[in-house]
C-alpha cells in the first residue's frame, strides 16, 4: 500500500513496540498561545488593578509577577500539569519529550527560554517558520530541548450496531480491505446515510448490489470480520 | 482471533488499567505493584492488534492506553527539594569549569568592548551620544549626580521594592535573551554581550569623565559582582549552543544542539539565581546613601572575590561527582 502522509509520528518504546501520536501543527499551537496570552493579560489586569492603589510596593510586586509569568508561566504548567498550559489543555495539546515521556525541568526551561529567540524578529516569525519547515513541527526551542507538542488521545467509544447480522464475505479479502471494511462498519454512526451509500456503491464488484442493500451487505461483512456471532 | 473475541478477552484488563491511571492522577490511590507488568501486556496487545489489522478505533484505544502508561512509567521526579537545588548548584559550578573556553570567550566579548567604550567615552565626551540617545544620557547622569541623596534610578524612600521588581524584570530578561540569541549560531549572544559591554562601558566612561565616579562605582560594585558575571555566564551558555550548531563534531547538528542545550541550561539555573541576588542587592543595598562609601566598596570587593572563588576555586564543583 502507498504510504500516506499524515501528522502521526511513531516511536519505539523500551518494550519493543511502536506507538504513535499526532503532532500538533502551527495553527492549534498559535491558538493555544493566544489563549495563554489572554489568561496572562487577565492576570496582569487583575493584579494591576489591585496594585495601582498600593503605591511602589505594589509596582514592585507587579513587576516581579510580570517577570515570572512572562518567562515561567509555561514552565510551571509543563512541569507540574502534565505538559499542559491552560491554552494547550483547551485545545487538547501536550508538551512531551521526543520519546513521548513527560517533559522535565531542563527540557521545559530550555524550550521556554528560547521562546525569546522564536519570537524574533516580530511575533514568533522564526518560531512559526521553524514549525512549518521542521519534520516534527518544532520551533527552535523545541529542537534544542528535544520536545514536541502532541495531541492528547481522545476518548473513543465506537460500538458495533447490534442489529447487524454477520455475513461472511463471498471472496477472499486482503488485510487492508478487511481493515477498511471493519473501520467503515464501526464508523457508520458518524457518517451520513447518503454518504454511506455513496461509499458502499464503490464496492459493487464485491457486493454485487448497490444502494441500501449494498450498504447493509458491507456492514454485515464488517460485523463478520469484527467477529460478531 | 477476530477483533470482538480479542476485545472480550482483554477488555477487563484495559478498563482496570484505565481506572488505575485515573485514580493515580487524582491522587486517590497509588499504582499497583503489577503496573509495569500490566503495561507491558497492553504493549504486546497493541502490537498484536496492529499486526492483525484490527480496526483503527481498537488500535487507537490501545495506543492511548499505552501512551497513558508510558507517561506514568517513564516520568521523572519533578518535585523541588533541597537536594535538587543543591545538585543544581553543584552542576552549575561544574559545568562552568568544564566550559572555561566559552566563559573566557564570553568574558572577552563583554569586557573588551566595555573597556574600549569606557576609554573612548572618557576621553571624548561626545562619543557616548552615538551609542545612547541624549535624553537617556541625561537621565543616567541625573541618576548618579552626587548632589542627590538617593542614587540609582530616582526614587523616594519606599521605592526599593518597586526597583527590585524592575531589576528582576529587566536584568534577568537581558541575561535570558543573551542565552537565547545563541541559537542563531551564537550570533545573538555575541551581539548582546558586545552591546551590553559597550553600553555599560560607555556609561562608566562618561560618568567618570564628568566626575560622578564617587557615586557610580560604589553603587555598581556590589551587585555588579553578581550581575555582570551572570550576564557573561548566560552569554557563555548561548555560545555553547551556538558553537554546537557551527561545529557539531561527530553528531548531527540537531543532536549536538540538544546535548549543548542540556549542558547550557545548568549554567542558566545558576545565572538566574545570581541575577536574583543581584536585583536584591541593587534594590536594597547599592542604592543606600547612608552607608559609607568605603564600606560599600569593601563589601563590593568581597562580593567579587566571593563570586570568583565560589565559581572557580571552591571545592563545591568537585564534590558529589556521581550526580
Amino acid at each position: 500500500m502507498k504510504k500516506l502522509i499524515d501528522t502521526s509520528c511513531s516511536i519505539e518504546t523500551p518494550e519493543g513496540i511502536d506507538f504513535s501520536s499526532t503532532i500538533a501543527g502551527p495553527i492549534p499551537r498559535t491558538l493555544a498561545y493566544a489563549i495563554d496570552l489572554g489568561w496572562r493579560c487577565l492576570i496582569y489586569l487583575g493584579i494591576g488593578l489591585v496594585t495601582i492603589f498600593t503605591g511602589n510596593v505594589g509596582v514592585g510586586f507587579f513587576l516581579v509577577i510580570t517577570f515570572l509569568l512572562e518567562w515561567f508561566y509555561p514552565v510551571f504548567f509543563e512541569v507540574f500539569r502534565h505538559g499542559q498550559t491552560p491554552g494547550k489543555k483547551a485545545l487538547g495539546l501536550r508538551v512531551v519529550n521526543e520519546d513521548y515521556t513527560p517533559v522535565n525541568w531542563s527540557g521545559s526551561t530550555i524550550r521556554n527560554l528560547l521562546r525569546s529567540a522564536d519570537f524574533l524578529p516580530v511575533f514568533y516569525l522564526f518560531g512559526i517558520t521553524s514549525i512549518t519547515l521542521s519534520k516534527k513541527f518544532q520551533r527552535l526551542g523545541d529542537m534544542a530541548a528535544g520536545t514536541v507538542v502532541i495531541y492528547t488521545p481522545q476518548k473513543i467509544n465506537s460500538l458495533l450496531d447490534n442489529e447487524i447480522t454477520p455475513i461472511a464475505p463471498s471472496q477472499p479479502l486482503t488485510p487492508q480491505e478487511k481493515q477498511a471494511i471493519s473501520n467503515f462498519t464501526l464508523r457508520t454512526s458518524s457518517i451520513s446515510e447518503a454518504r454511506q451509500v455513496e461509499l458502499t456503491n464503490l464496492l459493487e464488484p464485491i457486493t454485487k448490489s448497490t444502494g441500501s442493500e449494498g450498504l447493509n451487505l458491507v456492514k454485515s461483512i464488517g460485523a463478520w470480520l469484527l467477529g460478531k456471532k | 482471533m477476530k477483533q470482538q473475541d480479542f476485545e472480550n478477552v482483554y477488555v477487563e484488563g484495559w478498563l482496570h488499567f484505565e481506572s488505575q491511571i485515573t485514580n493515580y492522577k487524582n491522587e486517590k490511590s497509588p499504582l499497583e505493584t503489577t503496573f509495569p507488568e500490566q503495561y507491558r501486556q497492553i504493549c504486546a496487545q497493541l502490537s498484536l492488534a496492529k499486526q492483525r489489522h484490527y480496526s483503527d478505533d481498537m488500535i487507537r484505544r490501545l495506543n492511548s492506553l499505552v501512551m497513558a502508561g508510558h507517561h506514568i512509567l517513564y516520568q521523572q521526579e519533578n518535585r523541588v527539594r533541597i537536594k535538587q537545588i543543591s545538585n543544581a548548584l553543584y552542576s552549575f559550578v561544574r559545568t562552568l569549569r568544564d566550559n572555561y573556553i566559552y566563559l573566557s570567550l564570553a568574558s572577552i566579548l563583554f569586557v573588551l568592548p566595555a573597556i574600549l567604550a569606557g576609554l573612548a567615552c572618557y576621553f571624548d565626551e561626545t562619543l557616548i551620544y552615538s551609542l545612547i540617545s541624549p535624553a537617556q544620557v541625561d537621565e543616567i547622569e541625573s541618576m548618579y549626580n552626587p548632589a542627590l541623596d538617593k542614587i540609582g534610578r530616582e526614587r523616594g524612600s519606599d521605592t526599593d521594592l518597586a526597583m527590585f521588581g524592575y531589576y528582576i524584570n529587566n536584568n534577568i530578561g537581558i541575561a535570558f535573551r543573551t542565552f537565547a540569541g545563541g541559537i542563531f549560531f551564537g550570533l545573538g549572544s555575541v551581539f548582546f554581550l558586545c552591546f551590553n559591554g559597550l553600553y555599560i562601558g560607555a556609561v562608566a566612561g562618561k560618568l567618570t569623565s564628568v566626575g560622578y565616579a564617587v557615586t557610580f562605582y560604589p553603587f555598581v560594585i556590589g551587585h555588579g559582582a553578581f550581575e555582570l558575571t551572570a550576564i557573561v555566564f548566560s552569554g557563555a551558555a548561548g555560545l555553547m549552543i551556538g558553537y554546537a550548531l557551527i561545529n557539531p563534531g561527530q553528531l548531527t547538528r540537531l543532536s549536538a544542539l540538544k546535548a549543548a542545550a542540556k549542558e547550557a541550561v545548568k549554567i542558566l539555573y545558576g545565572a538566574a539565581f545570581m541575577l536574583f541576588i543581584a536585583a536584591f542587592l541593587e534594590a536594597f543595598w547599592s542604592s543606600s546613601t547612608q552607608l559609607p562609601i568605603a564600606l560599600k566598596l569593601g563589601i563590593g570587593a568581597i562580593s567579587w572575590f566571593f563570586v570568583f572563588w565560589f565559581c572557580f576555586f571552591s571545592s563545591f564543583g568537585r564534590r558529589n561527582e556521581s550526580v
